[in-house]
């Protein structure tokens, strides 16, 4: 159980003028907790309170940063509680307030954090009926519940309000969380599209972001950086710096930082300070990576088998061995991580743009020497974080500074720190062997994937003989379980792994069923069992109007399907491409999703559209080129994100099935996009291009290749 | 070298010690505690800067108070009056053209510039406009729209 100090810690807002306070314990979680294998406290959490005043505060651990996660928590509680969406007031990311999370990530919040939040809401609910009934003296099944007002049944003057209910009673009430929660029949919020609730803030300039919060006698702080990952400073000046007047310089470890009042001047005294630093290996580079991350490979594991290679090798009649790759590719939101530090000899209050406010206060603490208790994170709005906002190495830095220099410290990583210190989507490759028997049924599937995880190399399609083997740590290709594999830091990106996966299975698919003479649409129904993937996928080809046809047919239409954080989704594109330049535009995307119970319809057709287009990038543009540990992309000037002119025409589908609890929205719809334009690329021009991203170049490459016979497959 | 300047922001007269070559953007945040303009590569390659200067959208990273001298301003916090949202604001809020949140300055403001000039933009010109403005949740399609929906409704001069 939770120290008394740390629930009136928590509750300190809650209590303070009475109102109620529902807490949950985690027991109640334990299911949840287990299946995604991380663990909660069994300390109860605060989730809501229920003020004087009859506005609803929602308390949690996820943050905000784009995904609209800030409007569908709030629009489960107001649907269970039986209030307007308007009464809500969103309380996200502030660890003395918030229940403990383990991070935003993974398409998980409204999957996991989601049951645990309308269970708490139906309790409290079910609290306030309870008051009521003893206030008007019916009893409680005579009551109904509207608008945050208990009436009595077919007399609806008898009523009594939340405020009423609450006013002055301090109540603090654990519930276990295991309330029946309304179906979707009954929805009045859920289910319904509701706009942002940040939408007003965000349009005025008055959302805040890290890098906006002002304190007192704050510093600038700006950090010198090395020129390359692993080069260590052998020789330091900071004389010039400290020269500058009203400038400190703190060198402490591997910490060497200017800070000042006025932010243009620590720019420039960064400027001043004079290092040299140790020379790293040149290797691997942007192109020899790929056969360093197959050499470098210790061993594989497999993660799905069936049958036998080699009775499927013999039952092939057509072998098709390819070999697929992608680069790395930089999250680069349009924030670049800030954090402002204010340290005390007894605690830590630290703002930082992170996905892991606990987590973060946890390394904080222990970087500090502090109890985690005595450290506060607040998370404001996060401008874009897509998974690359997970490590915070910038609120580590801001607070070790602020402990040093004893005033409040702000480190704001300029555009090149935001490239350098990205823990890229890892470059990757997959080795795959597959075969068609005489009837152009799969008998083989042999697949290896290099560099990333396992996150999307399963498929649904029936294959007899099949391996499936991953060559790194599963789900996120954490680095540091592979020492050595990777020349920086790497980490999740927005649906870690699949994008490399999908690519490779779908577009293997599409090579297939072109070398079967079927069209793409028919070949992989011919192999798909699973209902919900074929509803999806002839949703998709429905809505955008298919027509059958084997490739390449020269339309510039491609398809591809994945599963993904618990979700279906068919893409399907069209596209155009310049055979003289190579440029590739995409005009229109056609996306089908079946997310299970939607939360917000319009809320989930903005995660689709901005997932699809995002994936653009990563498709056609995004690739960070890098000699060894030296990033070489580091301005918007040469590593290219979409911009108007890429962005396609996205209509996006949501697939109905209310009755399964709500999936991952955000990342599934990022998987299929590199293998539709490759496949569309096919179709319109016959080259089959292998190598993530389609630039330019590689597609001129690969048309003049094609125009010379019996390539790729064979 | 500090230099007296004096220009307007969102209406009032600010009248500063400087040196004249220093971005607008910095003194905007800094001194003028102006957070609403946005910080995103301070290269004039984003757009989350973007202000009107004289109605003109600039980078404000890549302006030095030299150009602004003598000039008016208007940032996002200016575009709303007594608490009511433009046309170009309420489009975004109702088009849901924004999810962070963190590139919408700028493109409001590079369309409150556009729409001053060409009240009613194809959604071609549109594009054109907004091509140098960066999004990385990838609203694109949803910015398109609201621009659209709040051209013709009178954008304030
Ligand atoms: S910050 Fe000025 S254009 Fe990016
Ligand atoms: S809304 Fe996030 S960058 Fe545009």
């Amino acid at each position: 159980m939770s120290t008394p100090t740390q629930v009136s810690r928590r509750e300190f807002i809650g209590m303070a003028g009475g109102g109620i306070v529902v807490l949950v314990g985690f027991s109640a979680l334990d299911g949840i907790a287990q299946e995604r294998r991380f663990s909660y406290p069994t300390d109860p959490n605060a989730y809501l309170v229920i003020g004087d005043d009859g506005r609803i505060t929602v308390l949690t651990g996820k943050i905000e940063m784009g995904q609209g996660v800030v409007t569908s928590l709030a629009q489960m509680a107001a649907e269970e509680l039986g209030v307007d969406l308007a009464t809500i007031d969103m309380v996200m990311g502030d660890t003395d307030r918030c229940p403990w999370d383990m991070g935003t990530f993974g398409s998980l919040t409204t999957r996991m954090f989601g049951p645990a939040l309308r269970a708490a809401a139906a309790e409290a609910r079910a609290i306030l009926v309870s008051l009521a009934a003893v206030r008007l003296g019916v009893a409680k099944r005579r009551l109904t519940v509207r608008s945050g007002s208990v009436s009595v049944i077919g007399e609806p003057v008898r009523s009594v309000t939340y405020a009423q209910l609450a006013r002055g009673k301090g109540l603090r009430k654990v519930v276990d969380a295991r309330a029946v929660l309304r179906n979707a029949a009954q929805f009045r919020i859920m289910s319904h599209s509701a706009q942002r609730l940040d939408g007003r803030e965000k349009v005025t300039g008055e959302a805040r972001y890290a890098a906006d919060i002002r304190l007192p006698g704050m510093l600038y702080a700006r950090i010198l950086r090395p020129p390359a990952h692993g080069a260590k400073l052998v020789h330091l000046d900071t004389f010039a710096a400290e020269a500058m007047k009203g400038v400190i310089v703190i060198h402490k470890e591997d910490l060497v930082a200017v800070l000042h009042e006025d932010e243009l001047a620590a720019d420039q005294a960064r400027a001043k300070l004079s290092a040299q630093w140790s020379s790293v290996p040149p290797q691997p580079d942007t192109e020899s990576i790929f056969e360093h991350l197959v050499s470098a490979t210790q061993a594989l594991h497999e993660v799905a088998a069936q049958g036998d290679l080699s009775s499927g090798r013999r039952q092939a009649e057509r072998i098709f061995q390819m070999e697929y790759r992608k680069g790395y590719v930089a999250h680069a939101p349009l924030e670049p991580h800030a954090a402002l530090a204010q340290v005390s000899a007894t605690g830590a209050t630290v703002w930082a743009s992170t996905q892991t406010p606990f987590p973060t206060r946890d390394r904080i603490a222990k970087v500090l020497g502090f109890e985690p208790k005595h450290v506060r994170v607040i998370t404001p709005f996060l401008g874009g974080g897509f998974g690359g906002k997970s490590a915070d190495r910038q609120a580590l830095e801001a607070a070790r500074l602020a402990a040093t220099c004893g005033r409040p410290v702000q480190v704001a990583w300029d555009r090149r720190e935001e490239f350098f210190y990205d823990r890229f989507d890892p470059a990757a490759v997959v080795k795959l062997v597959s075969g068609l028997d005489r009837e152009g049924h799969i008998v083989l599937w042999d697949y290896s994937v290099y560099g990333t995880g396992e996150r999307g190399a399963i498929h649904l399609y029936q294959v007899p003989n099949l391996a499936i083997r991953t060559g790194v740590a599963p789900v996120y290709g954490d680095a540091a379980q592979s020492p050595g594999l990777h020349p920086f830091e790497v980490g999740p990106w927005r649906a870690p792994g699949a994008n490399m996966n999908v690519f490779a299975i779908e577009s293997q698919m599409d090579l297939m069923a072109a070398a079967a003479g079927v069209d793409p649409v028919t070949f992989r129904l011919r192999h798909l069992k699973d209902r919900r993937m074929r509803k999806v996928l002839q949703t998709a080809v429905a809505s955008f109007r298919w027509r059958p046809a084997v490739g390449p047919s020269g339309r510039g239409i491609g398809l591809a399907c994945s599963t993904d954080a618990g979700s279906y989704v068919a893409s399907v594109g069209e596209i155009s491409v310049e055979r003289s330049s190579g440029r590739v535009s995409v005009s229109r995307v056609v996306c089908a999703e079946d997310l299970g119970l939607v939360v917000n319809p319009e809320g989930a057709r903005m995660q689709i559209e901005g997932a699809t287009t995002m994936g653009i990038g990563y498709t056609l543009t995004e690739e960070v080129r890098f000699r060894g540990g030296e990033i070489l992309d580091h301005s918007f000037a040469s590593y290219q994100i979409p911009t108007f002119s890429a962005a396609p025409r996205v209509e996006a589908v949501l697939v109905p099935h209310q009755d399964l609890p709500a999936q991952g929205g955000g990342e599934p719809p990022i998987t299929t996009v590199g293998a539709m334009v490759a496949n569309a690329i096919f179709d319109s021009t016959g080259a089959r291009l292998s190598r993530l991203p389609m630039t330019p170049e590689r597609i001129v490459a690969a048309l003049a290749k094609s125009a010379a016979p019996a390539r790729g497959a064979g | 070298m500090a230099q007296k300047l004096e220009f307007r922001v969102n209406g009032r007269t600010v009248r500063i010690e400087l040196d004249p070559q220093r971005a607008l953007l910095g003194v905007l945040r800094g001194p003028l505690a102006l957070t609403g303009t946005k910080y995103g590569c301070g290269e004039g390659l984003c757009g989350a800067c973007t202000v009107l200067l004289d109605g003109q959208a600039v980078r404000s990273c890549m302006t030095p108070l030299a150009a602004v001298d003598g000039k008016d301003v208007l940032t996002i916090e200016g575009l709303s009056r007594d608490g009511k949202l433009d046309a170009l604001q309420e489009a975004f809020v109702e088009h849901g053209g924004l999810q962070c949140g963190y590139c919408t300055s700028g493109m409001i403001l590079t369309a409150t510039a556009l729409l001053r000039a060409t009240p009613h933009p194809s959604r071609d010109a549109i594009r054109q406009a907004l091509e140098r403005n960066l999004c990385r949740c990838a609203a694109h399609q949803r910015i398109l729209d609201a621009v659209l929906g709040a051209s013709g409704a009178g954008v304030r001069p």
